[in-house]
């Protein structure tokens, strides 16, 4: 196996660990600490494929805000951890059983593709020759420019929904 | 050279991974990390694509993708919490309310 076959192995292999370790932990802040280390493997595999603004956005909206928002709610929820409580809910199996086909379904038929790329536009020293982050904004500004304030709007209800939400009301 | 197929591959094992804790896990915030799980699975398909495919639509999505579940997180939660006011649990098998 070549050197980056190596390299994706060694990803591939502590995702999927990781991820387990994700869902199956007890406490819920385990989760959470796991969940950041997969989100930081994460980054790397975008770095591996030549993204790197896309991996600096992983880490500073997922790992610095989206886990931290995540941490804050379960330490104000106050939630106490019992050592007696179940993890799992009654039909786990059924679930279990669910996701293996579902996985098994994926692989097969998925996980055959062979992609014979048309010569696309952006190919990788395209992109290095502008810097990632001029490509994409190259792109986002002139061809989705439409969905671009769409997500602003999402944002801003989403501001608004949680203020409105969670605050406490006045009697 | 890394074939596009252990890409996918590894982002469908991560996404049945996500399927499973969505549907065994009794914890709320649990359950919502699954669902960030999975799209982060999504997004890693998506930024390989767009790799071997050399186009950047990929990428954009992905761009999208991450917006939308910031605020998709920042909104379950606060719902999450406005229930908690009512009912002080976060298991789900324990808000059963509305059953008949």
């Amino acid at each position: 196996m070549s050197t980056p076959q190596v390299f994706f192995s060694y990803f591939a292999v502590s995702m999927t660990i990781l991820s387990l370790l994700v869902v199956t932990r007890k406490n819920p802040v385990h989760s959470v600490l796991w969940m950041l280390v997969l989100f930081i493997h994460i980054a790397a595999l975008y770095l591996f494929l030549n993204a790197e603004f896309l991996a600096a956005i992983q880490i500073i909206i997922y790992a610095g805000a989206i886990l931290v928002l995540f941490l804050f709610v379960i330490m104000l929820l106050n939630l106490r951890k019992e050592e007696t409580e179940k993890r799992f809910q009654k039909q786990w199996l059924y679930s279990v059983g669910i996701s293996v086909i579902f996985a098994i379904f994926l692989v097969l038929i998925v996980g055959n593709i062979t992609v014979i790329p048309p010569p696309g536009q952006y190919t990788v020293e395209a992109i290095k020759a502008e810097g990632h982050i001029m490509t994409v904004g190259k792109v986002l500004y002139s061809e989705f420019l439409l969905p671009f304030e769409i997500a602003s709007l999402i944002l801003l209800v989403a501001i608004i929904g949680a203020v409105v939400l969670a605050k406490k009301r006045l009697e | 050279m890394v074939p596009l197929s252990w890409y996918i591959v590894l982002s469908a094992l991560m996404f049945s991974i996500g399927v499973f804790g969505f549907l065994a896990r009794r914890n709320l915030i649990i359950i919502f990390m699954s669902l960030e799980l999975m799209l982060n699975s999504v997004n890693i398909s998506l930024v390989a694509f767009s790799h071997y495919l050399q186009s950047m639509r990929g990428q954009i999505l992905v761009f999208f993708i991450i917006t939308v579940a910031a605020a998709e997180a920042a909104i379950g939660l606060a719902i999450l919490i406005a229930f908690y006011k009512n009912n002080p649990t976060i298991k789900v098998d324990e808000i059963n309310l509305l059953k008949g």
